[in-house]
């Protein structure tokens, strides 16, 4: 199979790894990649924001560049929900409505694909390390990704999962993370609670935009605990 | 930034840091989540009982002219009054009228939060009137001269060492800590109020359009008190409380309890009708219900946002809301905080106004999953924001948005900033977290990764 990845923008910044780990997976089953250059953020900012006018003139030109794919694996449970879902209400009555409806149909969420699309779940990983997992929201309530991850990490050699003793968002929300600081901040601490009582040594997420709020929190906090993204522990051998 | 919005940041930056508060909010809906969860557990298919009370409300709201008549008609033929009111000055103006013209003195109300909407308290006390609030957690906030934490649980902010702080101060009570002689005092008052009082005020839960009722439910046994002893009864309630059958309330009673409260049902749940009838040992004399618009009907014209007119105000979006869990329920200045008040007050109190509520949110859609009624609350508070950029747009942030479009739809530009950013990141570190950090609301309280060495994009160049 011919996979198309997204990569979104604040992965290929400061998340290559991830993208990389993704990449050798893909590739490691078995299926070519590819990587179209000028799909470089799904416009969710602006769309968040209210500027949906804005967040159009970012969306079409991923649209154009996903739009001839087999299938699409994206590279984030938030940026997936912006084009599986969003990009439905955001091309609602534009020439790009049916375009949009074409791609959100073969769209994957990267542990989505691996599970649902391929039916893999055992990738040869090993991580010897006790973890918990994150839910990104976007992931969780608009794609309705939670055993998919589960299903992979149960699989790698080594791990040890502890859940957190509650479903909740860390506070980072996009735009809201900068617009509102102190909640989003208050929000994170209590995500970091919630994980330093599990004992982990790794929150491990399918999301790197929750990572780098809870990383952030956590660095600033000189705590020991580590974020990590799910393909990168998949990744391992 | 408007007042309303400064204010929300204000006492948001308070109460986000005030571990006490946190803990001690935490601790409470963590107790409710716990009974909640498993009364909910008991629904052989809690997802179709949201689908079918969806429906109901669908129903009602969608032909709620005719179920109103038909309400009042019902009402009426029993001999009870009804008030229809447009705004909420009319409401308070029909109400002081009423309450003039009997030339009462002392009003004892139970819950509602349609009089809170309305300011209805002031305005009464402003006329000469004692009110006086019967359900107890709202009698401990009226106590303190506030208004509710929480359109449930009225007093939830509060320790039992605190009422009895205010009982002792406001009604020269013995300090105690035991939550049931505390409720005893409280008791005590509320006995001679009541037995005082010239007219009982109430709100309403649901009105049924078929039998011309409405249905108020509680656990303290207050309301059927305040609808039981005095002369005259008076119900406020919004319009969109209409449940077009009798029947439907064997599926919301039994939600609203279980959402609102952790509870299989409600210890009282009353319907009222109209007046004493002759033979009937007890009720009021005469019975007056005020109907509510404020608004709402700019609601009902809104396709988008109509389902908003579903709610049935059991608080449980605001009890899974991590927003907020953490600024509480004072900070959002409004009668109707949580995620549902974020989406419903731009439309009841002016868009540009309340736009802030709406950006105050992770969009993380706990709301959504929990509402008993399926409102479709995140997507809500996106729409709000469209709405409100559409009309009034920040120009710096369109500004923001436009430059952005352009570097990110241009590759070779794009790269030539990530170059220049990579570059100007070693300067980072001397203004990293002040007040000369450009990035200063991501840095005050976190980490900001770096920009990678080489992007992912450069990678995937480099292996062609």
């Amino acid at each position: 199979m011919v996979v198309t990845l997204f990569i979104p923008c604040f992965v290929d910044m400061m998340y290559p790894r991830v993208g990389i780990s993704m990449v050798r997976i893909l590739e490691r089953l078995g299926h070519s990649v590819r990587c179209p250059e000028s799909a470089a953020c799904c416009g969710q900012p602006a769309f968040n924001s209210g500027y949906w006018d804005e967040a159009r003139t970012v969306a079409e030109k991923t649209l154009q560049a996903l739009a001839d794919s087999e299938v699409v694996v994206i590279a984030s449970g938030s940026c997936g929900a912006m084009i599986k879902k969003f990009y439905l209400d955001l091309f609602r009555g534009t020439p790009n409505e049916r375009a949009a409806a074409d791609l959100a149909g073969k769209c994957y969420e990267f542990s989505d694909f691996l599970v649902t699309r391929l039916g893999v779940t055992d990738l040869g990983a090993h991580f010897p390390a006790k973890v918990t997992f994150h839910d990104g929201c976007h992931g969780l309530r608009e794609l309705r990704i939670k055993s998919q991850p589960r299903k992979l990490l149960e699989k790698v050699r080594g791990v040890q999962l502890v859940e957190m003793a509650e479903e909740v968002c860390c506070g980072f929300g996009g735009t809201f993370a900068a617009k509102f600081p102190m909640i989003s901040t208050a929000m994170g601490e209590v995500k970091c609670s919630h994980a330093l009582a599990t004992g982990a040594e790794y929150i491990v997420s399918n999301d790197s935009s929750c990572l780098m709020h809870i990383q952030g929190l956590l660095d600033r906090q000189k705590s020991k605990l580590k974020t990590i993204h799910l393909a990168e522990v998949l990744a391992t051998t | 930034m408007n007042t309303s919005a400064r204010q929300f940041k204000e006492q948001a930056t308070l109460l986000t840091q005030d571990l006490r508060h946190r803990q001690l909010i935490q601790t409470a809906i963590g107790k409710y989540e716990v009974v909640r969860d498993r009364v909910r557990s008991r629904y052989q298919d809690w997802n179709a009982a949201r689908q079918a009370a969806a429906e109901i409300k669908w129903e009602a709201v969608n032909h709620l002219d005719e179920h109103l008549t038909r309400f009042a008609t019902q009402l009426e033929a029993r001999g009870a009054k009804v008030h229809w009111a447009s705004t909420g000055a009319q409401a308070r103006e029909i109400i002081t009228n009423l309450l003039r013209e009997k030339q009462a003195r002392s009003i004892i109300k139970s819950k509602a939060m349609t009089s809170e909407e309305i300011h209805l308290n002031a305005a009464l006390e402003q006329a000469g009137f004692e009110v006086v609030e019967s359900d107890l957690g709202e009698f401990i906030v009226q106590l303190r001269k506030e208004p509710p934490y929480h359109i449930v649980f009225p007093a939830m902010h509060l320790t039992r060492h605190q009422i009895s702080e205010l009982f002792t101060r406001e009604l020269g009570s013995a300090p105690t800590a035991d939550p049931e002689e505390l409720t005893l005092i409280a008791r005590r008052v509320l006995r001679q109020k009541y037995v005082r009082a010239d007219v009982g005020f109430t709100g309403a839960n649901f009105a049924i359009a078929e039998t011309g009722m409405i249905s108020i439910t509680e656990n303290e046994g207050n309301a059927r008190l305040t609808a039981a002893l005095p002369q005259v009864m008076v119900t406020l309630l919004g319009i969109e409380k209409i449940l077009p059958r009798l029947e439907d309330l064997a599926l919301f009673l039994p939600m609203l309890a279980t959402v609102g409260a952790g509870q299989g049902l409600t210890c009282y749940n009353s319907f009222y009708g109209g007046p004493r009838r002759p033979g009937e040992p007890d009720g009021p004399e005469e019975y007056h219900v005020v109907l509510l618009d404020n608004r709402r009907t700019e609601l009902l014209a809104d396709a988008e946002q109509r389902d908003s007119l579903h709610c049935i105000r059991c608080g449980g979006c605001l009890n899974v809301c991590p927003i907020y869990r953490n600024v509480g329920g004072h900070s959002y200045g409004t009668t109707y905080s949580g995620p549902v008040g974020s989406v419903i007050t731009p439309h009841l109190r002016g868009l540009l106004e309340w736009k802030h509520l709406s950006y105050a949110s992770s969009l993380c859609g706990a709301c959504t999953d929990i509402c008993p009624v399926k409102i479709d609350l995140h997507h809500h508070l996106l729409q709000n924001r469209r709405n409100a950029s559409a009309s009034k747009p920040s120009r710096l942030e369109r500004l923001a948005f436009k430059v952005f479009a352009y570097v990110i739809n241009r590759p070779g530009c794009y790269a030539l900033v990530k170059k220049v950013g990579r570059m100007a990141q070693r300067l980072h570190p001397l203004v990293k977290g002040s007040r000369l950090d450009p990035a200063y609301a991501w840095t005050k309280t976190r980490d900001l990764p770096p920009i990678a060495k080489q992007t992912f994009k450069e990678y995937w160049s480099s292996r062609k």
